[in-house]
């Protein structure tokens, strides 16, 4: 049984670093206007992409369904406004690769006319479990704390699992992201509701929201809202204030002293964990029957004239919302999405927001100096006293650049969250996120180059197999009919004549046989 | 003497015997070296080896007759494998095989298709689809782009096109390693 510790625990490692939250949270949560143009991609979640549901020309209205889950895990994408679609391809979307990726392009019509009126529910919790994952999935909801995955498939523990503890990560642990802060203030009762809806769907026995205690403005209004509530299940922890307290594993670790497996989920040991934002959006869809279609935005860094957090419309070009913060100041150099620690370099603003993003981050030369020349690692050790995953990156590092996979893996690779501390504290500047990035990609395609020479073989046994086969049967039917010519010629004409007359009986016999049975069926049909 | 060379002729016998015992009972089915090899070849099938497919350049590795080098669509990297695997020092691709390229998938242009069924019965991996007189396609997710049925068209509608990197196959690249220039320059 888990068991929520009385005071949260100091995660290993990790860093204070400073938060440049107030820059954005000065002004309230507003609503960014509705562009004239909205790119959307397909595939803004983890998993398979979504297929599109319309074609150019089609008028859509606003959360009309434009693509449809292409499996399990996968989500559905609705239109965020009403319009016009102008296009169905390959356009830039906002990923390290800077590559294209299938989109719908809507031009909006400026009347912003729903699809049909969503039809809300005024009770959810007499709703079956499975009705509100049904109901979650159906509105394309994704983790909107940065990973996407699609939460319907989170909702569902399976039917082994039981699910000791909801956690609800509020712990936005990366500078300057304030999206998840500036929505607790702005509606805490809807976030309250959300988290007792996920609760249901998923039967928790306990919930906890973890959240930084650098947020005392946000714990003051889900307090208030818990109050509201009335639901005693819920309790409010505050963790300390580390960089990355709001990864998910170490969240769990803060709040419950436990640590999720290595390459393990935290349902391994009962937990399920949630993002504020997500909440949000299932009591959206689930109370209000509104498909994801937007998202709060923080806008901010040194090269932004206003920062804000924003309500955007998914699909928004970044360049409206710029504008919509006052545009850039004469500082800026870099454009980012995410933060400055995870967060990965944009080469344009004309790229959509799309579902998983969180913040974009216009920074100064001063704030995110370009990276210095890498030296030599000098065994320091004090990325392994960072690792909040307690893992050893100076190792990692050298098996990487050695591109020793296996050894790599040997290391607990893919137990890196990717946080960026080892790197940060680096004194010889060592890129060494970008090693475990680089090494993580080659490790997924060697899987797939893997898999696919594996069905390679078996379809190449396989056809080697029909081949012979085929050469078999062939030779087979072969000698039959050698032995059915070489019969008559060896018997003598009396064994020939009997062979004729006996089919010529049979073929009779079937004659009269066959004129028995139409006879016996013309009946039957008469009658 | 005689009890010494008695006891100790007892013992190696109760040994031997114990030991042949276990070499029966407790016998561990080993990877035959064949399946090892096999194992890290590309599965391509297309026969640049000179070997009937993937298997047979195996067995001829294994039985000493054909050299590690000789598998352009693995490159370095399967070369490299198949050292490490048979403990021998690696070298570079034999030219006379053919190069390393990109990967590369067929491609039918349907229009112009016949449905002879030549490049049928020429895919190693049977990932053309098509009967007589009807057009063809190539089943994408399953060619190894081995080119096999790209001679036998008799109205030369296959193409081979690289295979494009999307977001689900893209790499992060090697991080440019500065620190290794430095070294050098230094040095």
């Amino acid at each position: 049984m888990v068991k929520l510790l009385d005071k949260p625990a100091r995660i290993p490692g990790g860093l204070h670093l400073d938060a440049h939250k107030r820059e954005s949270l000065r002004q309230p949560l507003q609503a960014a206007p509705v562009p004239e143009l909205l790119t959307v991609p397909l595939s803004q979640h983890i998993g398979a992409p979504a297929e599109a549901l319309v074609k150019p020309g089609d008028r859509v209205g606003k959360g009309q369904p434009i693509a449809r889950a292409s499996g399990y895990v996968s989500a559905p994408v609705h239109a965020p406004t009403s319009g016009t679609v102008t296009d169905v391809g390959d356009f830039p979307v906002p990923h390290p690769s800077g590559l294209s990726a299938p989109c719908v392009r809507i031009h909006s019509d400026g009347e912003d006319r729903w699809f049909e009126e969503p039809a809300g529910i005024d009770n959810p919790f007499s709703l079956d479990p499975a009705v509100i994952r049904h109901r979650v999935r159906a509105a394309g909801i994704v983790g909107l704390g940065g990973a996407g995955f699609p939460t319907s498939v989170k909702l569902n523990a399976g039917p082994e699992r039981r699910v000791e503890l909801l956690v609800i990560n509020a712990a936005e642990c990366e500078p300057y992201i304030s999206c998840d802060e500036a929505l607790m203030c702005a509606r805490p009762l809807e976030v309250m509701q959300g988290i007792r809806i996920v609760a249901h769907a998923l039967q928790a026995e306990q919930v906890v929201i973890g959240i930084e205690d650098n947020m005392p403005d946000a714990m003051h209004c889900l307090q208030k809202a818990l109050e509201a509530c009335g639901d005693d299940s819920i309790h409010i922890a505050a963790v300390p204030t580390l960089y990355p307290a709001g990864g998910e594993k170490q969240l769990i670790y803060a709040l419950t002293g436990e640590e999720v497996p290595s390459q393990g989920l935290p349902i391994d040991i009962g937990v399920v964990c949630h993002n504020v934002g997500t909440v949000a959006a299932v009591y959206r869809a689930v109370v209000a029957g509104e498909p994801l279609i937007s998202r709060v935005v923080t806008v901010s860094g040194g090269g932004i004239t206003d920062p804000r957090n924003l309500e955007v419309r998914i699909g928004t070009p970044i360049e409206t919302l710029i504008e919509a913060c006052g545009g850039y100041t004469p500082e800026v150099d870099r454009l980012l999405m995410g933060g400055p620690m995870m967060g990965f370099s944009l080469l344009s603003d004309s790229l959509p927001v799309i579902k998983t993003t969180n913040c974009l981050l216009a920074t100064s030369a001063e704030e995110t100096p370009p990276p210095q020349p890498a030296l030599p690692c000098i065994r320091c050790g004090k990325c392994s006293e960072v690792c909040p995953a307690r893992l050893l990156p100076q190792q990692l590092y050298w098996y990487a650049r050695a591109r020793d996979f296996d050894k790599v893996q040997d290391y607990s690779l893919f137990d890196c969250i990717e946080c960026g501390c080892c790197a940060h504290v680096c004194p010889s500047h060592i890129p060494l996120v970008q090693y475990y990035r680089y090494a993580k990609t080659e490790i997924w395609d060697m899987e797939r180059q893997r898999r696919k020479s594996d069905l390679a073989r078996r379809r190449h046994e396989f056809r080697l197999e029909r081949l012979e086969r085929e050469k078999r049967e062939l030779e087979a039917r072969r000698a039959k009919a050698k032995k059915a010519l070489d019969r008559p010629k060896a018997g003598n004409a009396d064994a020939k004549k009997a062979e004729i007359e006996a089919a010529l009986a049979r073929v009779k016999a079937r004659k009269a046989g066959q004129a028995g049975a139409d006879a016996a069926g013309a009946e039957q049909e008469k009658n | 003497m005689l009890t010494a060379i008695l006891a100790i002729g007892i013992l190696a016998a109760a040994f031997g015997v114990l030991l042949g015992f276990a070499s029966v009972r407790f016998r561990v089915e080993s990877d035959p070296i064949v399946d090892q090899i096999d194992a890290l070849l590309p599965q391509t099938q297309c026969g640049q080896c000179g070997y009937a497919g993937c298997r047979p350049y195996a067995e001829a590795i294994a039985a000493g007759e054909a050299d590690i080098n000789q598998c352009p669509p693995g490159g370095e990297a399967t070369i490299q494998a198949l050292a490490d695997l048979l403990g021998v020092d690696p070298k570079p691709l034999n030219a006379e095989h053919g190069e390393h390229g990109e990967k590369k998938v067929a491609f039918i242009h349907e229009e112009l298709c016949i449905g002879c069924t030549l490049c049928i019965q020429a895919c190693p991996v049977d990932a053309i689809l098509g009967a007589a007189k009807q057009m063809h396609t190539v089943i994408a997710e399953e060619c190894t782009g081995c080119e096999l049925c790209v001679p036998p068209c008799p109205v030369d509608c296959i193409e081979m096109v690289p295979v494009k990197t999307d977001i689900s196959t893209w790499k992060w690249p090697y991080p440019e390693a500065t620190d290794q220039h430095r070294l050098v320059a230094n040095g």
